[in-house]
């Protein structure tokens, strides 16, 4: 059974609808990239998909043992966390609040769960420097590496590039990819870069109100409308380079 | 500091300074909170919820406590419930609730016969406001406070931090919001008398922003906060004991001055 299974899946802000009808699943190991203009409904999907939007209509489905506060993610910053006066550690720590329920304080689990997940993202050095006075970049991977503490599942990551300079870019990309081959887990990522979204993504899912498109990248490139969208036929021996530059192992 | 042991012998005084650094401590914690949630005003709004209540308790002969502890806490929901529902965005709906209920209390004060000076006591703080009772329900309520804040501090982080993914991955964060709300109430109103209702806010905000500008970890800024709260507290009273000036602003100065110094030490760190 798939992880996510969406059904006529709608969404609606004061009655007006922003995203209607769509019907797609999530399979584990899946790297769905979520596309579309500004306004097409992307963000309002993630926000239902994270259960903080209740839908219009229709219906998102759990399986394969995925429970609702399994689906980490990674969100767009707001202002007020860039200048956070919070230490790396405890931020990643908070990614393993959900496991706690009531019990008010970490175990040891907890800790050498925050470590190793630093550790696998490169960032066990910054442990107690201050999240505000970290770069974008590294800003990302401390946010990833709190997902990671909340879930070995699903990662649902929102515009994980927006801000970044080129060659970050490239970095971020390549370690989500890593986690999805490596780790084994499943990435739903919303983007506005079409090129990091046919690169990497094993499924695309194209919005604009509707569902245009779902399904794999590769048909997806075949279609007039991925061709118009990416503006770009011969994408796919690009994304193949891409991806052979983007392996290597994860923690190198 | 013989000033000081001499200070001590008042009851008033023990009275006020038992309250006061509970206050401040409570204050000082929830303060970080609150400033780095961008809640800074929802101090001010409770206070002056808290004069109107207080003015319509002393209209009825009410208990002012009893009165006014409940009528906060229900405004401190109202206000984040209006926020969530973001037509009046959340600055404009402490506005409208801050002259409001400032007006009701200057009307209230206005057609009340025989109104004594108490009530112009609590816009600008008194240090004789505290009566035995008063103490004893504020060191319980304080107390009260300090155990939630301890008990719930992960969450407390998680939901400054970043409410959406703590909310996705399965964190009540209503509920912990309004704990937080509530938690503040309480405390603006133990306070309110002692500091005057115009002058609580700053209690709740000044201590966190100066323990901003030197520390980065969330726990430190925590622990200096509270501590630097707890010390402004005491040099305000003291000052406000020797030089006859009123115990609210003395403390406001105080801590204006620590904030003060804080900014010069943290911008010098970061060349």
């Amino acid at each position: 059974m798939a992880l996510i299974t969406c059904r006529n899946l709608s969404f609606a802000y004061d009655g007006k609808f922003v995203v209607e009808n769509l019907n797609f699943e999530l399979n584990k190991g899946d790297y769905l990239c979520i596309v579309g203009e500004n306004g097409a409904g992307k963000s309002t999907l993630a926000k239902g998909l994270l259960r903080l939007k209740t839908p219009h209509s229709g219906e998102i489905i759990l399986g394969d043992g995925l429970k609702p506060n399994e689906v980490g993610y990674l969100p767009q910053q707001t202002p007020a966390q860039r200048d956070f006066p919070g230490s790396v550690f405890e931020i990643v720590l908070s990614g393993r609040l959900n496991k706690r329920g009531l019990y008010p304080f970490y175990n040891k689990a907890d800790k050498e769960s925050a470590r190793s997940n630093m550790d696998a993202l490169g960032i066990s050095h910054l442990s107690a420097c201050c999240y505000g006075e970290l770069s974008g970049g590294q800003q990302q991977r401390v946010l990833l590496a709190r997902a990671l503490c909340a879930t070995d599942k699903v990662i649902l990551l929102d515009e994980p590039v927006t801000g970044l300079d080129p060659l970050m870019t490239q970095d971020m990309y390549k370690l989500i990819y890593r986690l999805n081959q490596e780790m084994g887990i499943t990435i739903i990522m919303i983007s506005h870069d079409i090129h990091g979204a046919i690169t990497y993504g094993s499924h695309i899912l194209h919005l604009d109100n509707r569902q245009l498109f779902f399904g794999k990248t590769d048909d997806y490139m075949n279609t007039s409308l991925g061709k118009q969208f990416t503006g770009c036929p011969v994408c796919e021996d690009i994304s193949e380079e891409h991806r052979s530059h983007g392996g290597g192992h994860l923690h190198e | 500091m013989n000033d000081f042991i001499q200070m001590l012998q008042f009851p008033f005084l023990q009275r006020a300074l038992i309250v006061g650094i509970l206050v401040s401590l409570c204050a000082a914690l929830l303060g970080v909170s609150l400033v780095l949630k961008r809640f800074s005003m929802i101090g001010d709004g409770l206070s002056h919820v808290g004069f109107a209540s207080l003015a319509i308790a002393y209209a009825f002969n009410a208990a002012p406590l009893l009165v006014s502890i409940p009528v906060c806490l229900l405004s401190a929901f109202f206000v984040l419930r209006i926020t969530e529902n973001s037509k009046i965005k959340g600055d404009a709906a402490t506005a409208l609730l801050m002259s409001g209920s400032l007006a009701i209390g200057v009307m209230v004060i206005s057609l009340t016969q025989g109104m004594n000076t108490d009530v112009c006591n609590y816009m600008f703080g008194s240090i004789l406001a505290m009566s035995t009772s008063d103490v004893i329900l504020s060191v319980i309520l304080s107390i009260i406070v300090l155990i939630l804040f301890v008990f719930f501090y992960n969450k407390i982080f998680a939901i400054t931090f970043d409410e959406d993914f703590s909310k996705a991955t399965g964190i009540h964060t209503n509920i912990y919001n309004m704990l937080l709300a509530a938690l503040t109430s309480i405390t603006v109103v133990l306070g309110m008398r002692m500091m005057g209702a115009l002058l609580i806010s700053s209690l709740v905000v000044m201590p966190a922003l100066s323990a901003m500008r030197v520390c980065k970890r969330f726990l430190t800024v925590v622990i200096t906060s509270a501590i630097i709260s707890i010390l402004c507290f005491v040099i305000g009273i003291y000052i406000s004991y020797t030089m006859s000036t009123p115990t609210g602003a003395s403390i406001v100065i105080i801590n204006l001055a620590v904030f003060a110094v804080c900014s010069v030490i943290g911008s010098s760190k970061s060349n």
